[in-house]
């Protein structure tokens, strides 16, 4: 009834391919962000921002990205975790050592460098696909991991190969505070959303898909698949080099190698496959399955003042999160994003349906 | 197929609201709340359960014993983080604020869990208290306010090995051209202690190879085949969970003998060499203050919390390693609370206040055996430039049912560490662009509030 596009007629190409075609949907996208700008940051409490949004919307970036290349371009990907590394890392030694350097282009250099070392390992996809491809970039993981235990100078000798950032300061404003830290990184993750969203629907985006769908018959039409695939991981590897970044100087403060470890890129993979391949709104659904949910089931039974160990709690977490993911996938395969999709058509047959 | 969704939104609502109720303050009580952060689960499981068995039976035997910290009764909240950083971190955020005053003080138990919290702390005035690991620079007060790596850190645990292995050789300067391994958990952790090693190992003339091993430490082939090549003097251990019964295990593989294999005090505990059977006798370890065995403390933890059904573990695990060192953990806590009330009176306090305790503790050998820990531990006594509070360790040996010492008392050089420790924390606060702090001015200015 609400959600029809009934007399929204569109009289220029410009109105027509516009991000949101529906009027409902901008609405709604825009209640979304004002919601979150404004609303959230009056009723969210310390403990919500730092444990489960700010690290929800950091990951989410990183899922994007690993999105763009697995979703989009079809190149499976294990290495994602180790190119948060490289982001981390690069924003970490440009700070520590150009102190006065802006934090903006600290994180465009980390995505750059993220982006350097992604197109570097993506060269193996020119040549083999699948499988065969996950193991090459699983290499690139454990190498990244290896690169920053042992090579000193990455870590600036700290002699645990532990590193700590101080607060980071933007034009005056110390992002320290839980609410900065959630305004701060909100905004980077509108951008980067947008951005996403922009080149997968354009001609880049496309190609992109073209491979994911038929390497050989995109070539036939005239598709670069040297340019499709290493821009894929280029722009894939700079998300995740920004979402690194962030990871390590607005959500940990202080990180280990440990903190990149494949691990990580599987919690990635898992994000995209339970959100929804190929959709950038699966993205955030899967960041948030992943990230919050095992807290919420850590949490739950003491809310209801059910007596149990803490061990048994632990274990019930596991299993229940286990349950869940299997139950989701069946329910639906194509995941989360594609649940939403169902809901919206529904809506717009509502309240009359055939 | 609509009530079902109704349904679903209501528990979503209920969720939310205990959410919102969870985040709100509790009645004001007399009560202190102190945060147990524990791994039940996981590969380190087997190490973590009994420690916090100990802490918390502790707990339990003030409630009983004392009724409380001079009647403050004392309640906790356990927090799983299964060893890793990130769910410590939310364990941190999760309890940081619970009771009447927010957390007394927070023990990591992870090295990696304490630098993730160092800089958290600072800024939420809340100590963390990391006996005997954490990071070892942190023993600088000036330059770490709010951490109390208590009784010792690694740097002081490989100092003392290294001593160790001097007096079994007759002199430290005979320790020339001999070859050390150390095998390592390739965490924070096992990095502690490198160069303490290199810096002893200039001094000495001994030559250190150091062989990482991956979390969580079962696969360690290869660390054990440069070991079968190259044919070490010594192999320090510093290991953790399955990491240490895995490495005696490999040991006997490779033909190393156990009795020159010293691991620290966190790869030596019943659970490491149990697995192991008989193999493991002559295993050493560094036992930091403390071993094996039942003291008064013990026997008071078996009359007052066990025998009323009200014990974290089985009965049995009472008086074990890491039992025993939880216990302590606890005991140092609570004495750090118990000093804070007689500045700030006899009231729930807030973590600002635990820390005055904690950096003002003077725990004599009078105090120690009234408390019933007559020969567990030696006198502590911290002030502000020296959050350690004592350098001292043992050596014990497994014989195959049990840890026997082998060794005298040692203390670590301060000498030595001493510069290292102020080095490392300099790097520290120019990293972080913070100022060292001034302990005489705060001395006077206490000295100044307490006249008044």
């Amino acid at each position: 009834m609400l959600y029809r596009e009934n007399g929204q007629f569109k009289t220029s190409y410009a109105a027509d391919q516009q991000l949101l075609p529906i009027v409902q949907d901008r609405f709604f996208v825009w209640g979304l962000v004002l919601l979150a700008f404004v609303a959230v940051p009056l009723f969210a409490s310390d403990y919500w921002f730092r444990a489960l949004i700010v690290p929800f919307l950091i990951l989410s970036i990183a899922a994007i990205g690993l999105n763009i290349l697995v979703g989009y371009c079809g190149q499976i990907s294990l290495g994602h975790a180790g190119f948060m590394a490289v982001g981390a890392y690069a924003a970490y030694n440009l700070v520590v050592r150009v102190p006065e350097v802006n934090f903006l282009l600290a994180l465009v250099v980390a995505g750059a460098a993220a982006a350097l070392v992604g197109v570097f390992f993506g060269i193996p996809s020119l040549r083999i696909k699948g499988l065969y491809l996950s193991v090459a970039t699983l290499a690139a993981q454990f190498f990244l991991d290896w690169v920053f235990i042992r090579v000193k100078w990455f870590t600036n000798y700290s002699p645990s190969g532990s590193v700590s950032t101080s607060p980071v300061e933007l034009f005056g404003w110390v992002i320290d505070a839980p609410r900065d830290k959630y305004w701060f990184v909100l905004a980077i993750v509108v951008v980067m959303t947008v951005a996403a969203k922009n080149l997968t629907r354009g001609a880049i985006g496309r190609s992109w898909m073209a491979i994911r769908d038929m390497d050989v018959a995109a070539e036939v039409i005239g598709i670069r698949p040297m340019h499709a695939k290493l821009t894929a991981f280029a722009v894939s590897a700079f998300f995740a080099g920004v979402a690194g970044a962030l990871w390590g100087f607005v959500h940990l403060g202080a990180w280990e190698p440990l903190a990149f470890n494949v691990n990580l890129s599987f919690n990635l993979l898992f994000m995209i496959i339970i959100g929804g391949m190929g959709s950038i709104l699966g993205s955030f659904f899967g960041a948030a399955f992943i990230v919050v949910l095992p807290l919420l089931l850590n949490q739950i039974p003491e809310w209801f003042g059910i007596p149990l160990s803490t061990a048994a709690i632990s274990h019930l977490e596991f299993m229940i999160f286990g349950a869940l993911i299997v139950l989701f996938l069946i329910a639906e395969p194509h995941g989360l994003a594609r649940l939403w999709a169902i809901g919206k058509e529904k809506l717009r047959l509502w309240p009359f349906p055939h | 197929m609509k009530r079902k969704t109704l349904r679903t939104l209501a528990a979503a609502a209920g969720v939310v609201a205990a959410l919102a109720g969870a985040g709100s303050a509790l009645a004001q009580a007399k009560e202190q709340f102190v945060p147990v952060l524990v791994y039940r689960t996981g590969p380190y499981a087997p190490n973590g359960t009994p420690w916090a068995n100990g802490f918390v039976d502790y707990l339990k035997l003030v409630n009983a014993r004392d009724g409380g910290i001079g009647g403050v009764k004392i309640i906790w909240e356990e927090c799983e983080t299964g060893y890793a950083t990130d769910r410590g971190v939310e364990c941190y955020e999760r309890l940081k604020g619970k009771g009447p005053t927010g957390a007394a003080a927070f023990n990591p138990l992870s090295t990696g869990i304490t630098f993730a919290l160092t800089d958290k702390a600072l800024v939420d005035k809340i100590p963390i208290v990391t006996m005997g690991y954490g990071r070892s620079e942190s023993a600088d007060g000036e330059a770490f306010p709010y951490n109390f790596p208590l009784l010792g850190s690694y740097w002081v645990a490989a100092d003392i090995l290294v001593q160790h292995l001097g007096k079994v050789n007759g002199g430290l300067d005979k320790l020339r051209g001999k070859k050390v391994a150390l095998v390592y958990h390739d965490s924070p952790f096992g990095r502690e202690p490198i160069p303490l090693l290199q810096e002893r190992g200039k001094m000495h003339g001994f030559e250190l190879t150091t062989l990482p091993v991956t979390h969580p430490g079962v696969e360690q082939k290869a660390a054990w085949l440069q070991i079968r090549q190259s044919r070490p003097d010594y192999v320090l251990l510093w290991g953790w969970g399955v990491m240490n019964a895995a490495a005696i295990r490999e040991a006997v593989a490779t033909g190393f003998p156990r009795d020159r294999m010293y691991g620290v005090w966190w790869a030596g505990a019943e659970p490491d060499v149990t697995p192991v059977g008989a193999d493991a006798k002559g295993y050493h370890a560094l036992a930091l203050q403390h071993g094996a065995g039942i003291s008064k403390v013990h026997q008071d933890i078996l009359k007052q919390v066990h025998d009323k059904g009200q014990g974290t573990g089985p009965k049995d695990e009472v008086g074990q390693v890491l039992y025993t060192r939880g216990m302590m953990n606890a005991m140092l806590v609570v004495e750090g609370i118990k000093r804070a009330q007689d500045r700030y009176g006899k009231k729930p306090l807030k973590g600002e206040e635990v820390r005055w305790g904690l950096e003002n503790l003077t725990l004599t050998q009078d105090k120690l055996d009234a408390l019933g820990f007559a020969g567990v531990m030696r006198p502590v006594t911290t002030v502000c430039r020296d959050h350690q509070g004592s350098q001292w360790g043992r050596v014990h040996t497994w014989d195959g049912a049990k840890w026997n010492f082998s060794s005298d008392w040692y203390e670590a050089d301060m000498s030595i560490l001493r510069p290292m420790i102020r080095k490392t924390a300099d790097a520290y606060l120019a990293e972080k662009k913070l100022t060292r702090r001034d302990c005489a001015a705060d001395v006077a200015a206490q000295g100044a509030a307490a006249k008044k």
